[in-house]
């Protein structure tokens, strides 16, 4: 499988404020659904937005689907590159859901016959075109997401970057999200990195990334990763919800093998425990 | 805070909302400076009938326009009020030291009352019929001939759209932090002059800080789509002139010169 992004030795750092990152390296497979995650502060965010080239490096390389992020191929990049990020609100620049959308259009300069009916496409996929004439101060958290999406489908990019997009989401909304999203990668083979808080999300990736104090602890399947509740919990992060039930039935003594299971092979895993009883 | 107007849009389908936005903001324009023409009964007559019809036709319900009128009330009243007290000549009716009330003040009150209220009517058909896009729009294409002087029209309208549509947005947060700070015991609105300067400080501290955030989140977001400058961008609406423009453009036109043959010269 070929890298689509990869970052070498880099070193960064906010102004007067310690080395985020120190010779960090790192590399994401195509096609493939990433997660990152990490604690507050380990540099997550900053990341995502060191590859779209938001901020400018300091020290070593990042090189995404072929091009090196630097200000010449910065547009190249960007075209891209689609990112989602977590206030829905700040995100929102169209007065309406469909001048959202279209503004990655514009500044692209397609035409506008073009434009209406990428635009009519894309909030169709995301479910919002009954939305398109309404205003962002009447739209939900997960709504104005959906149109954050569309405006990234709209541009067709290879990778989606969600930035942390269902943190402000309740648990429907966020579910809705991430289906949408997984429905999109799948039709147009999209690599999607989401850098994230939430376990459960991350444990539904092809890989799970590790970042702590600006190095990369692991770089695995969930399978292998959420099984380590100690070594999980000693950087500060929770497991998911099936790798605590596992730990707590093994406090009480009910053996059970230290792998990651998800619900389904947990509930198969348990039906064969009652049945050999 | 439903009942704040300004920036709000209601969608519509009426000949008013078809019209093109620098056509309306140019009518609206142009209304008021012939509102200032107006100067007897028959001249705001033929001009509240035009308003009525405009209010009419755009379809949206007259308890908006009212919503509109009440935060102005007390300067309207205000003026009113002082234009009759203080106005001299004609017949006097009533008169107590400098005040006096005769009755080409009542009727200059009056007409400074319609004068208000067709300014306001005419400028709330205005932000109720187009989006704050549009308007921004209308104002880039109005302003387009200052583009020789190198002004930059482009990022005016680009900001200008912006601003209208961050206008809810802070609305709504301005009403949250009020409340937040009002359940940790911070009292808005009584006490003297200094106090309530002083209560104002927990309100526009995080207001300005949460306008700064925004900021700089929406610029990043606006980066990572692709925006470089605002000149070099296709349009994904474009509002032409079209005939119902022209149409509108002929009526009040005709009623302006009317107005200019009616009135007391």
């Amino acid at each position: 499988m070929k890298d689509i992004i990869q970052i070498k030795n880099i070193s960064f750092n906010y102004p007067e404020q310690e080395k985020l990152f120190n010779n960090f390296s790192m590399n994401i497979q195509e096609g493939k659904w990433t997660a990152i995650i990490g604690q507050n502060g380990s540099g997550k965010s900053t990341l995502a937005r060191l590859i779209d080239g938001l901020i400018v490096l300091k020290s070593g390389q990042i090189i995404v689907d072929g091009l090196t992020v630097n200000d010449t191929n910065i547009f190249e990049i960007r075209n891209k590159i689609g990112m989602v990020f977590q206030n829905p609100e700040d995100q929102f620049v169209g007065a309406t859901v469909e001048d959202d959308v279209a503004f990655g259009l514009e500044n692209r300069q397609v035409p506008r016959e073009q434009m209406h009916q990428i635009v009519e496409q894309s909030l169709r996929q995301v479910g919002m075109w009954d939305f398109r004439d309404r205003i962002p101060a009447n739209l939900s958290g997960g709504q104005k997401q959906r149109v954050a999406i569309a405006g990234i489908i709209a541009l067709s990019p290879k990778i989606i970057i969600l930035d942390e997009a269902t943190s402000m989401l309740d648990p429907r909304g966020r579910q809705d999200i991430l289906k949408l999203v997984n429905q999109i990668k799948r039709e147009n083979n999209l690599t999607v990195i989401s850098i994230t808080h939430d376990i459960d999300e991350a444990a539904g990736a092809d890989q799970v990334i590790v970042v702590n104090q600006g190095q990369v602890v692991e770089a695995d399947q969930p399978d292998h990763i959420f099984g380590d509740i100690e070594k999980l919990t000693s950087i500060g992060l929770s497991a998911p919800f099936t790798s605590e039930l596992l730990s707590a039935l093994k406090k009480r003594g009910i053996d059970s093998h230290s792998q990651y299971l998800n619900d389904e092979r947990l509930i198969t895993w348990i039906k064969q425990l009652i049945s050999k009883k | 805070m439903s009942n704040f107007l300004f920036g709000r849009y209601l969608p519509g389908n009426s000949w008013v909302h078809q019209m093109s936005p620098q056509s309306k903001l140019m009518l609206s324009f142009y209304f008021v400076v012939v509102i200032f023409f107006a100067n007897n009964i028959w001249t705001y007559a033929a001009l509240s009938v035009l308003i009525l019809m405009v209010v009419l036709m755009s379809g949206v319900s007259i308890g908006y326009f009212l919503k509109g009128i009440r935060p102005l009330i007390w300067l309207i009243i205000f003026t009113v009020l002082l234009q009759i007290l203080f106005s001299s000549g004609g017949h006097v009716y009533w008169h107590f030291g400098p005040f006096s009330v005769s009755d080409t003040s009542l009727i200059n009150g009056g007409f400074i009352f319609i004068r208000f209220l067709l300014i306001i009517m005419i400028s709330t058909v205005l932000t109720l019929t187009t989006t704050p896009l549009a308007i921004a729009d209308g104002v880039q294409t109005v302003l387009r001939p200052l583009k020789k002087v190198h002004f930059p029209v482009d990022t005016l309208a680009l900001m200008l759209s912006i601003a209208l549509r961050f206008v809810p947005t802070l609305m709504d947060e301005m009403e949250t932090i009020l409340n937040a700070q009002r359940s940790r015991g911070v009292d808005f609105g009584s006490g003297s002059l200094r106090h309530r300067i002083q209560a104002a400080v927990p309100l526009l501290v995080p207001l300005f800080t949460g306008a700064i955030n925004h900021a700089e989140n929406l610029s990043t977001a606006m980066e990572a789509r692709g925006f470089t400058d605002s000149e070099h961008r296709s349009k994904y609406r474009i509002y032409r002139w079209q005939r119902k423009d022209t149409i509108s453009w002929a009526v009040f036109l005709l009623v302006g010169v009317l107005v200019l043959f009616i009135r007391k010269s």
